[in-house]
C-alpha cells in the first residue's frame, strides 16, 4: 500500500504539469483582455503600456515559465519564510500577482477560502449526514412511502440548479415571509459578520441556513441515491442471509453486515466530491451574495485576469489529483479483496 | 423399520406452504403466487439423514430456508426439538437460532468478504454465547480444527481460500453454536468433484461424532444415495415420494422418480448401453399456475385421466414408504374418497 502511494504520488506530478499547461493555454488563448474592463477614456497607448508591464506580450512559454516558478517555487517559498521567520532570499522576488487587483493571487485565495469551506463545507457535511440514513432506510424498505418520496425528493435534488433553488428559497423565506418573523431568513450572507456573543451566532446560524441547505439538497440526491443502490446490492446477498441464520439482531445485520459492505462505493462518491468544496459552488456562491472562491473564479474571467483563473483551475485539478489517489487508498482500506502491490 | 419408529421426531414439518406473491400491472397490485413450496410434508428423527432430491426450481432451496424460517412461511406447522418454529416471533426465533443452522450454497457469497474467519466463526459465539475473548478465540481455532483448517488462517479473508476451505469455513460456522440439526442446502454443488467427497465425508464425519441431524438438499443423486438414510424426491413444489434410502434406490414407484433415477449415468459402458432411459418431454409447468391433478400429469409416461382432475394424496403406501401418486392409491381410493367427502362435510 505504501508503494503503491508512493508510486501514484510520483505519478501525479507529470499528470499536474500537463494539466497545468493545457489549463495555461486554454486560458491564453481565449479571446480577452486584461484591460478590457478599464474604463474607455484610457486611451491606447496607455493601455499598451499597462499591457507591457502585466508581461503579456512576452512569448507564451517564456509567460508560462515564469507562471511555474512563481508558483512552485517562490510562493511556497514566501510562506515558509512567513511561518518560520527564516530569510531564505525570496523577499524581493516577483509574486505572483493578480491583473485586476495587483495584489499576490495567493493572498486573495486565502482570504475568500475560510468563506467558501465555512459555507460549503457545513452543506457538504449536513448532506451526508442526512443521505447516509435516507439511503439505508429506503433501500431496507424498498418501495414503501418512505422509499417513494425519497426518491421524488432526490429526484428534485437532481434536476432543479441551485440558481433555480436558491432563488426560490430567497422568495419565500426572505421576500413572502415578513422580515419580523421567526422565520425570516437573510438573503445576503454578510462575511464580515463575526461571531462574539451568543445573539451574532444566531445570527450566523440564520444566515448560513439557506445557502446551506440549497446546497445540501444536491449533495443529499446524489449520496442517498448512491447509498440505496449499494444497499440493495447487498441486503440481497448470501452473507447477509447467512448472518439472519446466525441469529444475529436486524439492526446487526443491518448495520454491520449491510452497510459496511455498502460504504465502500459510498466513500470514494464522498471522497471524490470534496475538491468541489474547494471549487466553492460557484452558482450558489453568486446568489446567496458569499464571497468565496467560486466568486473569485467568475470575476477573474469576466476581468480577464489571466494569473487568478489559472491558479484557482490549477488548484482545483491538485485537488481533484489528490483526492482520487485519496479515493483509492481507501478503497483498498475498505475492501480486503483490493491490493495494491 | 426400526428406524423411524423409534421416538418423537426431531423436527416434524407439515402442510408447508410458501409462496411468493407476483406483483404486476400499472399498480403493482399482486396478481398471483409463485407456489414454491405447496404443502408438503415429512418428519427427520434425530441423528439422521434426510436428502432432498429434485430438479432446478422445484423448491428444494426454498423448503430448506423456510424450515429455519429464514423465510416469512405461507402455512403450515414447523416443530424443531418440540418448539414451534413456524409462529415464533423474531426474538424468539432468534433465541432457537442457536438449535438450528444452515450451510449454504455458495461458499463465496455466503461469507462476509470483510470479515475474517476468525470474525465470521466467532460471530455468532459473541451474540449468543457469554464467554470471555480468550475462550472464544480458543472456541473458534477449536472449530477450525474441527473441519480441517490450518489454525493459522484465522485471520485470512475468505476470499484467500480456495471453494472447499470456504465450504469448510462455512461449517465451523454452522457448527458454532453446538446446534442439533443443520439444513445443507447444495453444500457440494459449487465444488469440484475432488472436494466435493472430502466435504460430504467431513459431514459424515461430523455427524457421527457431534450426533448431528441434517437435511441434505442436493440434486446430485449419487451423493445423496451415499449420506442419507431416508430420501425425498420433490417435484414442482410437492413431496412425489419419501422412503429408506435402499427401497427407493432400489425400486422407485413414483414415475417421476423412476425417471430421475434413470437418468442416472451407469459407469459400467457394457450396462450403460441396456439401460433403458425413462425421456421425459416437455418441460415443468410453471410454479405459479400448476396443472389442475396431480403435478407431474404433463409429462408422466404413465398418465391416467384420473391424474390431470384429482390431485393424488402423499399417504403412507408401504411401511416407511410415502408416495404420491395415483398408480399406487388404487385399493386405498375408497377409503381416501371417503375421508374428503367427510372433510368436505365438516367443512360446509
Amino acid at each position: 500500500m505504501f508503494n503503491f502511494t508512493i508510486r501514484r504520488l510520483i505519478l501525479t506530478i507529470p499528470t499536474l504539469l500537463f494539466i497545468s499547461f493545457v489549463i495555461f493555454l486554454i486560458v491564453k488563448l481565449s479571446p480577452s483582455d486584461p484591460t478590457g474592463n478599464l474604463p474607455l477614456t484610457i486611451p491606447a497607448e496607455v493601455r499598451e503600456q499597462i499591457r507591457e508591464a502585466l508581461g503579456v506580450n512576452q512569448p507564451l512559454i517564456v509567460q508560462y515559465l515564469k507562471w511555474l516558478q512563481q508558483f512552485f517555487w517562490i510562493e511556497p517559498l514566501i510562506y515558509l519564510e512567513n511561518a518560520t521567520g527564516w530569510d531564505l532570499g525570496a523577499g524581493d522576488a516577483t509574486r505572483l500577482i493578480s491583473y485586476q487587483t495587483r495584489s499576490p493571487v495567493m493572498d486573495l485565495i486565502m482570504q475568500r477560502m475560510p468563506q467558501t469551506l465555512w459555507v460549503v463545507g457545513t452543506a457538504y457535511v449536513v448532506g451526508i449526514l442526512i443521505a447516509l440514513p435516507i439511503g439505508v432506510i429506503s433501500a431496507y424498505k424498498q418501495y414503501s412511502v418512505f422509499d417513494q418520496v425519497g426518491t421524488f425528493v432526490s429526484m428534485v435534488g437532481f434536476s432543479v440548479p441551485p440558481f433555480f433553488s436558491g432563488v426560490v428559497v430567497i422568495v419565500l423565506f426572505s421576500v413572502i415571509i415578513p422580515s419580523d418573523s421567526f422565520f425570516w431568513l437573510p438573503s445576503i450572507y454578510d462575511t464580515t459578520h463575526r461571531v462574539t456573543d451568543w445573539d451574532s451566532f444566531v445570527y450566523q446560524f440564520r444566515q448560513m441556513i439557506m445557502p446551506v441547505m440549497v446546497l445540501a439538497l444536491q449533495i443529499t440526491a446524489q449520496i442517498s441515491r448512491f447509498t440505496r443502490a449499494s444497499m440493495l446490492d447487498n441486503l440481497n446477498q448470501d452473507y447477509v442471509r447467512t448472518a439472519r441464520a446466525k441469529g444475529l439482531r436486524e439492526r446487526t445485520v443491518v448495520l454491520l453486515h449491510v452497510l459496511r459492505n455498502s460504504m465502500i462505493p459510498v466513500v470514494t462518491v464522498i471522497a471524490l466530491g470534496i475538491p468541489s468544496i474547494f471549487g466553492g459552488a460557484i452558482i450558489t456562491e453568486q446568489v446567496f451574495k458569499v464571497n468565496g472562491l467560486g466568486q473569485l473564479l467568475i470575476l477573474s474571467i469576466q476581468g480577464g485576469d489571466v494569473p487568478t483563473v489559472q491558479t484557482l483551475t490549477f488548484i482545483f485539478a491538485i485537488l481533484i489529483v489528490l483526492f482520487n489517489l485519496i479515493a483509492d487508498i481507501l478503497y483498498g482500506l475498505l475492501d480486503p479483496r483490493i491490493r495494491y502491490d | 423399520m426400526a428406524l423411524d419408529m423409534k421416538t418423537e421426531p426431531l423436527v416434524r414439518v407439515q402442510n408447508l406452504k410458501m409462496h411468493f406473491p407476483i406483483y404486476g400491472g400499472l399498480l403493482q397490485r399482486k396478481v398471483g403466487d409463485v407456489k414454491a413450496v405447496d404443502g408438503i410434508s415429512f418428519d427427520i428423527y434425530e441423528g439422521e439423514t434426510l436428502g432432498l432430491v429434485g430438479e432446478s426450481g422445484c423448491g428444494k432451496s426454498t423448503v430448506g430456508r423456510a424450515v429455519l424460517r429464514l423465510y416469512d412461511i405461507t402455512d403450515g406447522a414447523i416443530r424443531i426439538d418440540g418448539d414451534d418454529i413456524a409462529t415464533a416471533d423474531a426474538g424468539k426465533l432468534r433465541s432457537m437460532r442457536p438449535l438450528m443452522q444452515m450451510i449454504f450454497q455458495d461458499p463465496q457469497a455466503s461469507l462476509n468478504p470483510r470479515m475474517t474467519v476468525a470474525d465470521i466463526i466467532a460471530e455468532p459465539l459473541r451474540e449468543h454465547v457469554k464467554m470471555s475473548k480468550i475462550e472464544r478465540e480458543d472456541r473458534v481455532l477449536e472449530l477450525m480444527d474441527q473441519v480441517g483448517l490450518n489454525k493459522e488462517f484465522a485471520n485470512r479473508y475468505p476470499h484467500e481460500f480456495s471453494g472447499g476451505q470456504r465450504q469448510r469455513i462455512g461449517i465451523a460456522r454452522a457448527l458454532a453454536l453446538n446446534p442439533k440439526f443443520i439444513v445443507c442446502d447444495e453444500p457440494i454443488a459449487a465444488l469440484d468433484v475432488s472436494i466435493q467427497a472430502q466435504v460430504v465425508n467431513l459431514l459424515e464425519e461430523l455427524q457421527d461424532r457431534l450426533g448431528l441431524t441434517y437435511l441434505f438438499i442436493s440434486h446430485d443423486l449419487s451423493m445423496v444415495r451415499h449420506i442419507a438414510d431416508r430420501v425425498a424426491v420433490m417435484y414442482l413444489g410437492q413431496i412425489a415420494e419419501l422412503a429408506p434410502r435402499a427401497e427407493l434406490y432400489e425400486a422407485p414407484l413414483h414415475p417421476y422418480t423412476q425417471a430421475l433415477l434413470s437418468a442416472v449415468p451407469e459407469p459400467d459402458p457394457n450396462i450403460e448401453e441396456q439401460v433403458e432411459r425413462i425421456i421425459l418431454t416437455g418441460d415443468v409447468p410453471s410454479p405459479s399456475n400448476p396443472p389442475q391433478g396431480c403435478n407431474f400429469c404433463t409429462r408422466c409416461p404413465q398418465v391416467m385421466e384420473i391424474c390431470k382432475t384429482v390431485e393424488p394424496q402423499f399417504q403412507e403406501v408401504q411401511p416407511g414408504r410415502f408416495v404420491a401418486c395415483h398408480l399406487h392409491q388404487i385399493a386405498e381410493n375408497a377409503a381416501s374418497e371417503a375421508h374428503k367427502s367427510i372433510q368436505q362435510g365438516e367443512i360446509t
